[in-house]
């Protein structure tokens, strides 16, 4: 049956057809999707995992167990899970190992525009590229098969085009796999020097076997143009912009593995013509690969650089020299970043935190959003967990006079994922610092998913729920303090309170997500322009569905959810 | 046929993503090749979204650039006015009137432009401003702007009433289908 796709609905539907059993991953854009997906076919067993590492590792027990298993995060979530996946390259499988790993050219949604194709090398790992969601669903049980057939975990490399776009697929049945027998096999398992160095020997033949697999493999394919000036060879979503933008103007290798890549296959495309050209987004991993070889009629990194994403356009452009005409109006179209949402919890508390100037440790998820404009309270963003073990390292280097005048922010989310750690190494190696965990009973920004402190599990359904008071007691933290942002007034004195004791203590910032369906709006406000004086204390707040016209506020009805905080700050009585 | 571009553009929540499918449905039904882009994760926190939908014979890159879109359906006159370049020459323009300002305008850094629909015509803009709230209002929530666009856009495409009218049906949840079918309707007919 032919159904309209994205990549990663794509991605779950190769999953299921593979007779994959076993899901466990962490959200993280554009990668979610495919696990939300999964979960939909009762046939998998899916979860969401505290984190990407124990995702990981998560699969590989499963795959260790005989079940076909899957586990899927963003760029940076490899980087948390780079444990694993280095010693999962020496163990091998028992059935089928597939990771899958989205990367975000042109940051759409990320704090780094990292390549994963490094550590699909540094991992001794194949990795394999879809370039639309008909090869998602036909790559990913292709790779069921490599893993198997090479006893190798298998990487798909996905990125936000090819996540986030649908296309057309054909579906199939399920293919099931029973349970493979798991026998006890502490050489192939057991990574301890004795036996790594075997495996480390098997490694260096498979990518031996590996390279000869991608040589004749059905991932990479040659397109031939008779009318052909020179040769691209491509691969992901930039085959699509290739294609769109050249015809067959050129011929095209377009390489779906590409960890390992071939050798022969190169040489022999390379040398049907005088001018080779490269078009691969970010770093130049198929360009170097060709000089390795001995290809040295390559360019292109000098063409379309290592920044961003390419388009039909700049292909167009750089190598026809074409341009397409388009109109724009003379007017400065003003640009519209991401805010937080009207009612969103997280506002209440950086208002708060700006007013009274601290230096603000921040982390990875909607409030982030407390950067921008008018906040503009967070000092620092670095990855998921940093606010926390950077506030500690902050507060260490400049001591007691910063520990009273320093905050970190996490959300719950991220909290379970990798800031409980950081929140250890405060009580045990005692820095006197503030802690505020935002809990709004969520994932947010990926789009709600279920962590370990909602009482859901990814399915929906009832699960053990962790107690961020008493984990926070347990670890060693004797002042925890619980806060509805919604009540400014308050939220800035418990704030005070915590940044003036001395010791550590955590705040917990607690209102849930106001886009979640069981939140109860209430009636929108409204402004009595009689009473607004059009002072635009209101405004402080950063309140999308606030704004001025004729000089008084005005709330758009639409938008307003009815939290209140505006009419708290409102002098005049101005709100109601 | 030569491959033909839609772009959806408006404010992270207004509901692009639910336009895009219904789109892509009513295509996929029509036998073309279909290629829809989405934009998820913090775009979609009140900032600028943009949707990409291609159809035709074969249809390769998912994106559309400056000047090749056939039509730019926009939910806010700002995000209009930001997607002009990308509408090729001839290229129709339906846009809501709705304005929502952005931050840089609340906080007071920005202006938000003034007479944008007179001066998108006299661009060239083959343009079709639609109050597409107020008609959602009138159908019964301001949520369903989105599906009135959808309607301005049918009256403009050749594809027969049925086919829309299945793809609502696929698209929407049945609780709020009739609300939505009077949406689209007020939107055919604006």
């Amino acid at each position: 049956m032919k159904k309209l796709m994205l990549g990663n609905e794509a991605f779950a539907r190769g999953l299921y057809e593979a007779g994959c059993r076993i899901v466990s991953s962490y959200p993280g854009t554009p990668s979610t999707e495919i696990t939300e997906e999964a979960a939909k076919y009762d046939e998998m067993y899916a979860e969401w995992a505290p984190n990407e590492k124990v995702a990981m590792e998560t699969a590989l027990g499963a795959s260790i167990a005989g079940a076909r298993s899957f586990c899927g995060m963003k760029h940076v979530g490899l980087n948390v899970a780079a444990d694993p996946l280095y010693t999962a390259g020496y163990t091998g499988v028992n059935a089928g190992l597939v990771i899958a790993v989205a990367d975000d050219q042109g940051m759409h949604s990320s704090q780094n525009e990292q390549d994963s194709r490094h550590h699909a090398i540094a991992s001794k790992v194949p990795m394999i590229e879809p370039s639309d969601s008909g090869e998602c669903r036909d790559f990913v049980k292709l790779a069921f098969e490599i893993s198997e057939d090479f006893d190798t975990p298998v990487i798909v490399r996905m990125s936000t085009r090819v996540a986030h776009s649908q296309s057309i697929v054909d579906t199939e049945e399920r293919q099931e796999h029973e349970l493979k027998e798991y026998t006890k096999n502490p050489q192939k398992y057991v990574m301890m020097p004795a036996f790594a160095k075997g495996r480390h020997v098997f490694v260096e033949e498979r990518m031996r076997k590996l390279t000869e697999y991608a040589e004749t493999s059905p991932l990479n394919r040659v397109e031939i143009s008779e009318s052909a000036e020179f040769g691209v060879i491509t691969n992901g979503a930039a085959y699509q912009y290739v294609k769109e933008a050249l015809g067959d103007k050129a011929s095209v290798l377009k390489l779906g593995m590409v960890n390992p890549m071939p050798v022969k296959l190169i040489q022999d495309f390379a040398g049907k013509y005088d001018r080779i050209i490269v078009v691969e987004e970010l770093d130049g991993i198929i360009e170097s690969h060709c000089h390795n070889i001995g290809v040295n009629n390559v360019e292109g990194k000098n063409i379309f650089g290592y920044i961003g994403e390419i388009n039909q356009s700049v292909i167009a452009d750089k190598l026809l020299g074409e341009k397409k005409e388009s109109v724009s109006l003379d007017d400065n179209i003003p640009v519209r970043p991401p805010v937080m949402c009207a009612g969103c919890p997280h506002r209440g508390l950086f208002y708060c935190l700006k007013k009274l100037g601290v230096m603000v440790s921040g982390d990875i998820g909607c409030y982030t959003l407390g950067a921008a404009a008018p906040l503009n309270a967070i000092d620092t963003t670095i990855c998921m967990g940093a606010s926390i073990s950077g506030l500690h390292g902050f507060n260490k280097a400049r001591g007691a006079e910063s520990e009273h005048k320093s905050v970190a922010v996490i959300g719950d989310s991220t909290f379970m994922h990798s800031g409980m750690t950081g929140l250890v190494n405060i009580a045990y190696n005692n820095s006197n610092s503030t802690v505020i965990i935002l809990d709004n009973s969520i994932t947010g920004m990926t789009g709600h998913q279920q962590n370990p402190t909602t009482g859901k599990n990814l399915k929906g359904d009832p699960a053990a729920a962790v107690n961020l008071e008493e984990l926070c007691k347990a670890i060693g933290i004797k002042r925890v303090r619980v806060v509805d942002p919604y009540h400014l007034a308050e939220t800035e004195k418990v704030i005070k309170e915590e940044l003036s004791a001395d010791e550590a203590s955590v705040i917990i910032s607690r209102r849930p997500c106001a886009l979640l369906k069981y939140v109860k709006h209430n009636a929108p406000f409204a402004v009595d322009s009689d009473k607004c004086v059009g002072c635009k204390a209101c405004m402080k707040l950063g309140c999308p569905a606030i704004s001025i016209r004729d000089k008084k506020a005005v709330i758009d009805h639409t938008q307003c959810v009815g939290c209140g905080i505006c009419k708290e700050q409102c002098k005049f009585g101005a709100i109601n | 046929m030569e491959t033909k571009s839609i772009m959806i553009v408006g404010v992270g929540g207004q509901g692009s993503l639910l336009a895009s499918r219904i789109i892509g449905n009513v295509l996929l039904s029509q036998g073309y090749d279909v290629k829809v882009s989405e934009v998820h994760g913090m775009s979609q926190r009140g900032g600028s979204v943009v949707t990409y939908v291609k159809y035709g014979d074969k249809v390769y890159s998912p994106v559309i650039e400056k000047g090749e879109a056939d039509a730019v359906i926009s939910f806010e006159l700002l995000e209009a006015a930001r997607c002009l370049p990308y509408l090729k020459k001839g290229g129709k323009l339906i846009t809501s009137t709705q304005q929502i300002d952005p931050m840089p305008v609340i906080t007071g850094t920005a202006q938000y432009p003034e007479n944008l629909v007179e001066k998108l015509k006299s661009a060239g803009a083959d343009i079709t401003a639609v109050d597409a709230l107020s008609l959602a209002e009138q159908a019964g929530t301001s949520k369903a702007s989105n599906v009135v666009l959808m309607g301005v856009l049918a009256s403009k495409m050749d594809f027969p009433d049925e086919i829309w009218q299945n793809a609502l049906e696929q698209c929407v949840p049945a609780k709020f289908l009739e609300l939505n079918k009077k949406a689209f309707e007020l939107g055919k007919n604006a």
